[in-house]
């Protein structure tokens, strides 16, 4: 569960390019319950997610997760807890490592880091077993630096090492913008799956208006800081991207939506 | 035929002059595994060597003098350059100051602590015993037992940091090297490693500093002027001739690379033909490092620049 209460975000406090990030976000956040969060460029969506996992420290306000107050952590430490991927399929694992390696990393997440070996026979043999549910044959590629896969491999490599250390709590930014249509629906599908076996926490950012209704079970919309929708149960199962379109202008202060980063798609 | 036209002046003169550069760059070989770990795995520019070199050798022919234990004396060389790279890394992680300039600053304090630590520019290893000097009576002739006793330790050195970068530990502090947001995103301490890395890169070469000391016989604060260089040529040589992915292999190419590097240098100022002194050294390095520098970037245009030629495609 996360909870997260009245929490604000300054960047370059004082300079004449101060932006007030985050004004305020209040939110509980169940066990199990996955959430889709959208808004306009700049809306602080990006804050938001990097504000639970520790990157920007809330100057104001108290983020705890499953009851531990973590709001002075940082990222490092916040990790145990927090699994994620990135919008860039590069960002988010070592290209110059081997997959194998990758996922040792990701499952020593949390722990301390001592001198055991990273890569005994015993782990190999597990990480074959979990790569092999993905159906993309890597698991005779574990020896393959991660920089040869595809994007689309990447950001599935990505999604199964965010459950090797067993956190409950996925944050996801934007993980599908980067890749082609038809990849972007299998790491969306795969990405229900793992959510669901696994059971976890999870906030998906999306810029795609339509996948923030068909995934998941509740949608955040936020707007210069703040959450100005909230919906879920029958209120979001009876919503369409008009609809959403609509309560996003009434929000505004009924100015027309001009902004095409939000995608109707 | 002539002496003059001979590369070596005579065949005795060949044989200790091949050892001499088997063992220089087996002592070299230390730092060039030192400078592989900041370069290579952290991705971190440290000149702090040029620093932490010399004041290994200081601080092992001091102690040597004082009547130490050779070994002991060896082991507090590697901790006091392990210490300087502390100094750089925290000038730069805690103080944020630039990696490369960091370790300047680092290294330029050195040169008046190493003048400390000595009390003088130089001092001499005349009579003291060194880590040698128990292998000296064996029948084996001294410039071969002095390649042979720092190649040992080279690699129990190789062997216990390949061990040490396939450990979790390790993983973590190559992965640091190579994106530090992801690391930090699967609970790496990146602060933590970039220490525990440049601490271990100047502790090696602060080790090569005291055997540097003890195979020759003295200290000397001028001895670690392009000591990166010289690591540097090492670790690209080493990189030229055994393209290795495997970390393992790495660390010996970088060993195999010192080596190859101190024979050329023997051959080429041995060549009276080509008309070079000692004191060319350093310029014959820094021209072959940019070289080693600029070739793979020329080869990638030439092989970018090939395929929009149509008529070399037909």
């Amino acid at each position: 569960m996360i909870v997260v209460e009245d929490i604000h975000v300054t960047f370059g406090r004082g300079t004449p390019l101060e932006k007030h990030a985050l004004r305020g976000i209040d939110l509980t956040i169940p066990e199990g319950e996955f959430v889709t969060v959208i808004g306009s460029n700049g809306a602080g969506k990006s804050t938001f997610l990097g504000s639970l996992a520790g990157d920007v420290l809330a100057e104001q306000g108290r983020i705890s997760i499953d009851g531990t107050d973590v709001t002075r952590w940082d990222t490092p430490r916040r990790a145990g807890l927090v699994a994620r991927v990135f919008q860039d399929p590069m960002a988010g694992s070592c290209a110059a490592l081997t997959i194998e390696e990758n996922m040792a990393l990701a499952a020593a997440r949390g722990r301390r880091r001592g001198l055991g070996l990273a890569l005994g026979s015993d782990r190999r043999r597990g990480f074959r077993d979990r790569i092999a549910e993905l159906g993309l044959g890597l698991e005779n590629r574990l020896h393959d630096r991660m920089g040869l896969l595809s994007g689309g491999q990447r950001q599935a490599v990505s999604l199964l090492m965010a459950t090797l250390a067993g956190s409950k709590i996925l944050l996801l930014d934007e993980h599908t913008a980067a890749l082609d249509p038809a990849t972007a629906d299998f790491v969306l599908d795969l990405t229900r799956r793992i959510v669901r076996d696994n059971r976890l926490t999870t906030l998906m950012v999306t810029h795609s208006m339509r996948q923030a209704l068909d995934y998941g079970d509740r949608t955040l919309m936020l707007h210069e800081g703040r959450v100005v929708l909230d919906v879920a149960g029958d209120e979001r199962a009876g919503l369409d991207v008009p609809h959403l379109l609509a309560l996003f202008a009434k929000q505004r202060g009924g100015v027309e939506i001009s902004d095409d980063s939000l995608l109707i798609g | 035929m002539g002496a003059s036209v001979c590369p070596f002046k005579s065949t005795a003169m060949t044989e200790i002059a091949l050892f001499g550069a088997i063992e220089i760059g087996l002592v070299y070989a230390l730092v060039a595994i030192g400078v592989y770990l900041s370069f290579r795995i952290l991705d971190f520019p440290d000149l702090t060597v040029d620093g932490s070199f010399p004041l290994g050798a200081a601080v092992c022919a001091v102690l040597l003098i004082a009547g130490v234990n050779p070994w002991l004396a060896s082991l507090s060389a590697a901790l006091a350059g392990a210490v300087a790279g502390l100094v750089t890394a925290t000038l730069n992680v805690r103080f944020k100051i630039l990696h490369l300039l960091a370790s300047i600053l680092t290294m330029i304090a050195l040169f008046s602590v190493n003048l400390r630590v000595m009390g003088r520019p130089n001092v001499a290893l005349l009579m003291q015993d060194t880590v040698l000097t128990p292998f000296y009576g064996l029948g084996i002739p001294d410039h071969i037992v002095r390649p042979l006793v720092v190649g040992v330790i080279v690699a129990v050195v190789v062997l216990l940091l390949a061990r040490f970068l396939a450990s979790e530990f390790g993983l973590a502090m190559r992965a640091t090297g190579v994106n530090a947001r992801m690391a930090r995103a699967q609970g790496v301490d990146t602060d933590g490693h970039v220490y525990a890395g440049i601490a271990l890169s100047n502790g090696l070469t602060g080790l090569a500093g005291a055997l540097f000391a003890q195979t020759n016989g003295f200290a000397d604060v001028t001895t670690g002027i392009g000591t990166i260089v010289v690591g540097l040529a090492a670790v690209i040589v080493g990189e030229t001739v055994l393209p290795a992915r495997a970390l393992a292999l790495a660390l010996i190419g970088c060993v195999a690379g010192s080596i190859l590097y101190r024979l050329a240098v023997q051959v080429a100022l041995s060549a009276d033909s080509i008309g070079l002194q000692a004191s060319d050294l350093n310029l014959v390095t820094a021209v072959l490092v940019a070289v080693a520098l600029i070739l793979p970037r020329l080869k990638a245009k030439a092989s970018r620049s090939a395929p929009r030629n149509p008529s070399a495609a037909k």
